[in-house]
């Protein structure tokens, strides 16, 4: 097996330091940081983004994989800066205004990590400024928000309405999800993606990026 | 056990339709049947109904109380869909699900309990996010507890809930709900203390179990209320089993007669 298939099914196992050993084994033999990354780290993690898209692992086992992939990007990262390799794209994502609740909104950042995308996460309690003031700040094309209550969801909509305020609205892609919210409530707010779990949404999120 | 029966809530995707459609049969049957098998309260949520959540929430507060006279818990974090529904309610107490330590929502719901003198579920969280620690969490129940005494909301009508979080997400989040309660007990002894018991088993595979065995380590913790499924055999069950051993069921006649009615599952 080559130490990037390891990579990549270590990851998937969720053993960390394991994955930690095998990248800087990799990195030691000379193997390009970008390759690494891609063909190991980003391998396993999309295994697992399809796993649990198809309900045959569960969010312990994603959680406890994300924590195997930082593990390996930590090493990664001054290489893959210093060799100029980009992310593909940058994501600013949080959950909404009077909003708490986090766990959705992490399990979409690990998923749009393991795209290879960097995610600026906001956190909760985010308000629609913040997540413009962010977009503009990071140069970032996609604003990813999260609500988990009804009563929270209509901040979805003062995102978009201060983005047309502000004559940024066709310069940003505007995602949401979250428990209440389904397509016809994006319809009727006029975002322009709803997803219905964190892996479609990187999914989704890659090819607004990469197209 | 103060039991609070979930199963009128417009997030389960029946009631969902049932609520849509006023569907008076179905509310009042799910109503008796929950009443039937145990529950004090009889939750009643319409939050799906972004539009219109004042106006659903009303109609479940007539047409369940027309079915029985069990108290209602009226379950919204929105104080004008609140302040309807407890308007229509005409029976005994009820209870306000639910209550935080946010400035908004607690300036917002206060003044309901007052007036309509209610119950209350108070969440452990605040402004600042949910809390990681049982530490961060005894100080909200604290902070609660203290605010609404001093506006003469009676202790024992306040329902302190841990705010659990799921076990799938932390190793640590079981301890912590388990540390939550029995800490609250010492400090409170005349609070009640519940929770939505599913909480704990999101993400993971074959829920039931996992709710089963957070609600044995929780009562024995000292929590003695819980939000869930009255009609489930098995975990009210553990419910009544938990109560003998816990020494709150005499000589175990509540579980003999819940074994000769038939209410018993092994």
């Amino acid at each position: 097996m080559s130490i990037l298939n390891e990579i990549s099914i270590n990851l998937q196992a969720g053993k960390a330091k394991v994955v930690k050993e095998l990248v800087q084994k990799a990195i030691d033999e000379g193997i390009d940081a970008g390759t690494i990354l891609e063909q190991g780290l980003l391998d396993g993690m999309g295994v697992i983004g399809t796993k649990f898209k198809n309900n045959e692992i569960y969010v312990p086992e994603v959680l406890i994989a994300a924590r195997a992939m930082s593990a390996g990007t930590e090493l990664l990262k001054p290489l893959l800066v210093a060799g100029g390799v980009k992310a593909r794209g940058k994501v600013v994502l949080g959950t909404v205004k009077g909003d708490l609740h986090d766990i959705g909104k992490n399990l979409v950042k690990m998923m749009m990590e393991g795209k290879g995308l960097e995610v600026i996460d906001l956190g909760t309690d985010v308000s629609a400024e913040r997540f413009i003031t962010a977009a503009k700040e990071n140069d970032a094309r996609v604003i990813a928000c999260s609500a988990l209550l009804t009563t929270t969801m209509g901040e979805m909509k003062k995102v978009l309405e201060l983005l047309k305020e502000q004559g940024l609205r066709d310069s940003m892609t505007v995602m949401i999800g979250g428990a209440p919210v389904t397509d016809a409530y994006r319809e009727s707010i006029g975002a322009d993606i709803y997803t219905a779990d964190a892996a479609s949404a990187a999914e989704e999120a890659v090819k607004v990026l990469t197209e | 056990m103060i039991i609070i029966g979930e199963k009128i809530n417009s997030t389960n995707r029946a009631a969902r339709a049932a609520i849509a459609n006023l569907d008076t049969e179905f509310v009042q049957d799910m109503a008796r049947k929950q009443y039937d098998a145990g529950a004090a309260y009889i939750d009643l949520n319409a939050g799906m109904f972004v539009d219109d959540e004042a106006e659903k929430l009303e109609w479940l507060v007539k047409t369940a109380q027309q079915a029985v006279d069990a108290p209602l818990s009226i379950d919204s974090p929105n104080s004008e869909a609140i302040d309807r529904a407890l308007k229509a309610a005409k029976i005994k107490k009820p209870i306000i699900n639910s209550i935080t330590d946010e400035r908004e929502r607690f300036d917002s719901i206060l003044p309901l309990i007052l007036e309509y003198d209610t119950a209350v579920v108070a969440l452990c969280m605040d402004d600042s996010g949910m809390p990681e620690t049982a530490d961060e969490r005894l100080s909200i129940a604290d902070r609660l507890i203290s605010s609404l005494t001093s506006k003469r909301v009676g202790i024992s009508d306040i329902y302190i809930d841990p705010m659990v979080r799921p076990i799938g997400t932390g190793t640590h989040y079981g301890r912590v709900a388990l540390e939550t309660i029995s800490r609250v007990r010492a400090e409170f002894p005349e609070v009640h203390i519940t929770c939505g018991l599913s909480n704990i088993s999101f993400g993971i595979p074959e829920r039931k179990l996992m709710n089963q065995a957070f609600l044995v380590a929780a009562m024995a913790a000292g929590m003695d209320g819980a939000i869930l499924d009255p009609l489930d055999k098995k975990l009210m069950s553990f419910v009544y089993a938990t109560e003998a051993l816990l020494g709150m069921d005499d000589f175990c006649m509540d579980y003999l007669m819940k074994f000769r009615e038939g209410l018993l599952e092994e």
